[in-house]
């Protein structure tokens, strides 16, 4: 019976050798990707339990992960609650990181991006863990108070721009949400809180300054007016206009009118800087139907809109519609008709305008540090998105801009011993809704630190262009002070 | 047919044992330190007794073997340990995972059981002088397999537990009857077999250069088949239904020598799981996690299987250290799954460890039954090796994707009372054949020797064709 039992033996052997080629394969050959699928809850673990880098504004944290004693080993905390909560996102066990640059930076956080490779394959051999990078803001810690003290219970957004940088200095969402019950460790906590986020009706979760989409109202004036000038319609800001109390709109019944009704000029005429400082729709609406729908198209999109950016969170593209008719144009030259556009990008044409026409490509991330406090990335250059306007048209818009402040409707947002430029507007939404007011500004005129973006949502009243003077102004004005150090 | 020639004075080689030993209990003992300090960073608290207990059992056997079996394979014992002891090690880390301490901790069962185990073991070598006496009891051990195999089909003390019912309930103990029916089994087809090779092995016609066998030879087969059956479509347990047939095949095979008896073993059999599969859902099912355990329905359905398979592949090359995995997270990580369990904390290295040292315990066991004079024990060894290697393939094989999963227990590491009682008899059996195949001059006890035809390596055959 011997040579069955050796033939046996060779079954045997076939059955082991079977099972330590599948062993390999597992655990040697396939182990990447099975370490890299999305539903693995140990990969998943594994990054929770490593130290996941800080985000730093002013110095200080706003999203740090602390040491725990239980499985997870890093408590993901967010020391200033609601204050940066749109910013940061939130890094929750329950639903993973979603929003903000725990979602947009997470290579970077984690430790995962390539750029921290070198440090990787040193942490391996060293045998020390693996642990993100930190990333440094370019928030203005003070104009982020500012901004969301000033903005205090209204829902909108405010959003400051260094217009010769792009970098962001304030970037305030109402109503915002507390990302630290998000990030707990107790799931039913973390799985109750995200219900309660992910169903509120106000959107807590959305950053309104990037991702909320909005009619600009009245501050697309200023788009309306550099393309007048840029193609030679008018040449200055003395230029006489039409401004009559009521424009007769081509093709339709309707007429495009005044909000008070009445003319804004002697005669039917204004000047430019007339119309913008009492935001005379006849005139815009006049100089709309005078470029057409294309010329204002394309000298919007040479602010921006129509861009895609990532700062490095997703921002919403902005847009005028394509192949307007002339009454369509005349009234997307008064920020209506399906003329949209984030806060950000309104706070860029300020930013513009301030720098020169030159727009600059915002930017959140100032700098991002390895563990032990090597610099990977460190400040970037500032990088020019477009050129959108002559010098000469930039100080022309200025000079109309800052009587805005001096002698029009945006008077609250005037700061003592500092020229601030400005511009108002309110935006119909919805015919059962107050408007929204808008403000967009930067100071100092002359020589800008900072360019601001405020709309409040609901916060106009209808047929006044008094809600974005009242209303959003004075919380520019408070953001400029906290920058200037006024 | 070779013959294998004996040393004059063949060494008992129980000194190489005691090292090996020494050895086995080192790295059991080294894994459990090695689990606590990564889990609480302290030596734990009742080393001290459980190092002394360990060892104490552990020798106990040894001691046993140099009195009562001297000449029994010297390896089996220590790697038995070892695989124990790491079983164990496992079980108590998952206890401190589940913060299971003390004598509410599975760890504490299983060393009961382990005692018991070892208790069991050292009867069977004081009782069992010569393996050559069960062939006295062929037919018993027949009727107390197939009773054991069929128990679980009892109303009332059957149960089923995650969709197979191959366990039994009496009082407070759950019990899996069918680990014991594999030994009786076992004895059964070597002592039938040994009786009736002849007849199985010369009748017969030949076709396409096969040698078919006689219709009425079939019979037994058929028998097996059909007991095979019962498990499967009744206990829908297709790992057992496998094991079992399997081990008939092959022990058909090792006594006929035809491998027309393998050929119409697994037509058989592909008939029944083709059967199986067009009739129950809980099969195809099984078949569809097989193929793909990763699909979002699967892992709706049963993230068991991908679970483990994650588990192995977060180990890698070197795993994450004992107590430093995450093992917890498969379902049944301390029964069905403890080979990924180990995998994921002891890496491709630790798997590959422990794989080889059932294929050595199975090299041992194939060693004995070339060793041995007689037929019986001859069939007895390589059956009772056969299975322990066919049972690894199964539930290794399973967890590991290369046939589908069915629950079958990893020998002596699992969790759970019948599977360590049951192997530990399995190794004292074949530490007992081993004692007669390596003992230089056989004795052959009174009343054996009557009924025992000469041994199977003088026999002639003369093939009738």
């Amino acid at each position: 019976m011997n040579t069955p039992i050796r033939r046996l033996s060779v079954v045997i052997a076939a059955l082991f050798t079977a099972l330590l080629v599948a062993a390999t394969m597992v655990q040697f050959t396939q182990a990447k990707t099975l370490n890299g699928m999305a539903s693995n809850k140990r990969t998943l673990l594994d990054s929770y339990s490593r130290e996941r880098g800080s985000i730093i504004v002013g110095g200080q944290a706003v999203a740090k992960s602390v040491p725990v004693q239980d499985q997870y080993r890093f408590l993901r905390t967010y020391p200033q609650d609601e204050l940066y909560a749109q910013m940061t996102g939130f890094y929750s066990y329950a639903v993973g990181a979603p929003y903000g640059l725990e979602h947009a930076s997470d290579d970077l956080l984690s430790g995962d991006a390539d750029t921290l490779f070198v440090r990787r394959v040193t942490d391996l051999i060293t045998g020390r863990k693996t642990s993100g990078a930190t990333i440094e803001l370019t928030i203005d810690p003070k104009a982020q108070a500012a901004a969301d003290k000033a903005l205090g219970d209204n829902k909108g957004a405010v959003v400051a721009l260094d217009p010769k940088t792009g970098a962001i200095l304030a970037m305030v969402s109402h109503p915002s949400y507390d990302p630290n019950p998000l990030s707990s460790h107790d799931l039913t906590k973390a799985s109750k809180a995200w219900q309660t986020l992910s169903n509120d009706k106000d959107k807590s979760y959305l950053n309104r300054t990037i991702n909320g989409v909005y009619p600009p109202g009245s501050t697309f004036k200023v788009i309306t007016a550099a393309a007048a000038l840029e193609n030679g319609v008018v040449s200055d800001e003395n230029s006489s206009v039409p401004g009559p109390a009521e424009l007769d709109l081509p093709l339709t019944s309707t007429n495009l009118p005044n909000e008070d009704g009445r003319p804004c000029g002697p005669g039917d005429k204004t000047t430019l800087i007339h119309a913008l400082e009492i935001s005379c729709n006849t005139t815009f609406g006049s100089l709309g139907l005078e470029l057409g729908g294309e010329k204002i198209r394309a000298q919007a999109a040479k602010f921006g809109f129509g861009d895609a950016l990532q700062i490095p969170m997703r921002v919403s593209v902005s847009s005028v519609p394509a192949d307007l008719n002339a009454p369509q144009a005349a009234q997307a030259a008064i920020g209506q008709y399906d003329v949209r556009t984030t806060p950000l990008q309104m706070a860029m044409v300020a930013a513009g305008i301030a720098n020169q026409g030159r727009v600059m490509t915002p930017y959140l991330i100032d700098s991002v540090r390895s563990a032990n406090l090597d610099i990977i990335e460190s400040t970037p250059d500032p990088v020019e998105l477009s050129q959108a306007t002559s010098e000469q048209t930039a100080s022309t818009l200025t000079k109309m801009m800052v009587s805005v402040v001096d002698h029009g409707s945006g008077a609250r947002a005037q700061i003592d011993g500092v020229e601030v430029a400005g511009k108002t507007g309110t935006a119909q939404h919805d015919p059962g809704k107050p408007p929204h007011a808008w403000f967009i500004s930067f100071a100092p005129a002359t020589d800008a630190k900072i360019a601001v973006a405020v709309v409040v949502e609901d916060g106009g009243v209808t047929g006044s262009e008094i809600g974005g003077g009242r209303v959003a102004a004075p919380i520019a004005r408070q953001v400029m002070e906290a920058v200037l150090g006024r | 047919m070779t013959t294998t020639v004996e040393p004059l004075t063949p060494r008992t080689r129980r000194g190489a044992e005691l090292m090996l030993l020494i050895l086995a209990i080192g790295i059991v003992l080294l894994a459990w330190v090695t689990t606590d300090l990564n889990r609480n960073g302290t030596v734990p608290a009742n080393i001290i007794p459980i190092a002394g207990g360990f060892t104490a059992l552990v020798l106990a056997v040894h001691l046993v073997l140099r009195w009562k079996a001297a000449y029994a394979d010297p390896v089996l014992l220590p790697i038995t340990t070892v695989l124990n002891g790491l079983g164990l090690v496992m079980i108590h880390r998952l206890d401190l995972a589940r913060g299971k301490l003390g004598t509410d901790g599975d760890a504490y069962r299983q060393i009961i059981w382990t005692t018991l185990a070892v208790a069991l073991a050292v009867a069977v070598l004081f009782v069992l002088r010569d393996h050559r006496l069960l062939r006295r009891y062929t037919y018993v051990t027949m009727a107390v397999g197939f009773v054991l195999l069929l128990l679980p089909l009892v109303p009332g003390i059957g149960r089923t537990i995650n969709g197979s019912q191959i366990w039994i309930s009496i009082g407070p103990l759950n019990f899996q009857p069918g680990e014991f029916a594999k030994i009786a089994l076992a004895i059964f087809f070597a002592g039938y077999l040994v009786q009736t090779r002849d007849v199985l092995s010369l009748a017969g016609k030949k076709v396409l250069g096969f040698t078919f066998p006689r219709g009425r030879d079939l019979g037994p087969i058929l028998v097996a088949w059909v007991l095979a059956l019962l498990v499967l479509v009744f206990q829908k347990d297709l790992g057992s239904a496998l094991l079992f047939f399997g081990l008939f095949v092959a022990m058909l095979y090792v006594a006929t020598e035809r491998v027309s008896w393998i050929a119409i073993g697994l037509l058989l059999f592909a008939a029944a799981v083709a059967f199986a599969l067009s009739a129950f859902t809980h099969f195809q099912k099984r078949v569809d996690l097989w193929l793909d355990p990763f699909s979002p329905d699967n892992l709706e359905r049963s993230n068991q299987l991908a679970n483990g398979l994650w588990g192995m592949a977060s180990g890698g090359l070197t795993g994450t250290g004992l107590g430093a995995g995450r093992p917890y997270l498969t379902s049944f990580a301390e029964s069905d799954f403890i080979f990924p369990s180990l995998g994921e904390e002891l890496g491709l290295f630790g798997s590959v460890a422990i794989i080889v040292l059932y294929l050595i315990f199975c090299e041992r066991g194939i060693r004995t039954a070339l060793g041995v004079r007689d037929g019986f024990g001859k069939l007895l060894a390589i059956g009772l090796s056969f299975s322990v290697a066919f049972q690894l393939f199964i539930v290794i094989g399973g967890v590991t994707r290369v046939i589908p999963l069915t629950g079958l227990t990893t020998p002596f590491m699992s969790l759970g009372g019948s599977s360590l009682l049951a192997n530990w008899v399995i190794m004292a059996l074949l530490l007992r054949i081993s004692d007669q195949a390596r003992r230089p001059m056989p004795e052959i006890p009174v009343g054996v020797a009557a009924d025992e035809p000469a041994p199977a390596e003088v026999t002639q055959v003369v093939r009738l064709t």
